[in-house]
């Protein structure tokens, strides 16, 4: 299992994604996977950015492991921000067109729609939100 | 990621090149918050773009909304993956694609 312990900034995304691409790679993870999986820990990765520790900065623990045959990856983000249940959202109505459609409100249903689970804990004092995905 | 601005008379073609993402949504955002002045017909071509999050697709249903009354859409060259994403977020019933 890896981990990466880092401040819950938008300008450190890069990073995050770096951090799990590269253990990705390793296992040969299929492009498409790999997309909806960068997909995935953006939209995670960002919330927690901007809304876990209100004004202030707070850090993000991520980590990464390989489970199963055929392999899945699983990813959980750990943050001690207010307790937030991103799943708790209704999903958005996608059948509205575009004058109907509010602006955003896609990240949480486009990770619920491309991962195999997604789960919401809050466990001493953090939030924990894990993803798992085959990727073979 | 790269944005690249045809201008032919009101017919504007973006090229997006890369990575339409967090960080790099608000770059497209500001772009198009002065280019699409006057314009008529906007095309987005995403030939070279590679990935796309839902910023990215803030972005893109914004220039939709903007262009709704002022004249047309159209997206031309996604792949694969990308037209997934749209599939997914029901962007094919909204955009316009080629």
């Amino acid at each position: 299992m890896k981990k990466l312990n880092i401040e819950a900034r938008t300008d450190n995304l890069r990073e995050v994604l770096g951090f799990v691409d590269v253990l990705l790679e390793e296992r040969e993870c299929g492009m498409k996977p790999q997309m909806q999986i960068d997909i995935a820990v953006e939209e995670i990765f960002v919330n927690i950015a901007h809304y876990a520790y209100g004004d202030k900065v707070g850090n993000a623990r991520i980590t990464v492991d390989f489970e199963g045959d055929p392999l899945s990856v699983v990813i959980s983000f750990a943050d001690s921000g207010m307790p937030y249940d991103p799943l708790a959202k209704e999903d958005p109505d996608i059948t509205l067109s575009a004058k109907e459609r509010p602006i955003g409100g896609l990240g949480i249903y486009m990770v619920k729609k491309s991962m195999d689970e997604v789960i919401y804990e809050h466990k001493n004092g953090e939030n924990i939100f894990t993803l798992k995905k085959r990727i073979h | 990621m790269t944005i690249n601005k045809n201008l032919e008379g009101e017919k504007l073609t973006i090229v997006l090149e890369g990575r339409l993402d967090t960080t790099t949504a608000p770059e497209l955002e500001t772009e198009l918050k002065t280019a699409l002045n006057g314009v008529t017909s906007l095309v987005f071509d995403l030939k070279a773009l590679e990935y796309i999050s839902s910023a990215g697709l803030r972005v893109l249903l914004s220039a939709q909304k903007t262009m709704n009354k002022q004249g047309e859409m159209t997206i031309t060259g996604a792949n694969e993956t990308i037209m997934e994403i749209f599939d997914v977020t029901g962007f094919v019933d909204i955009l316009n694609i080629e």
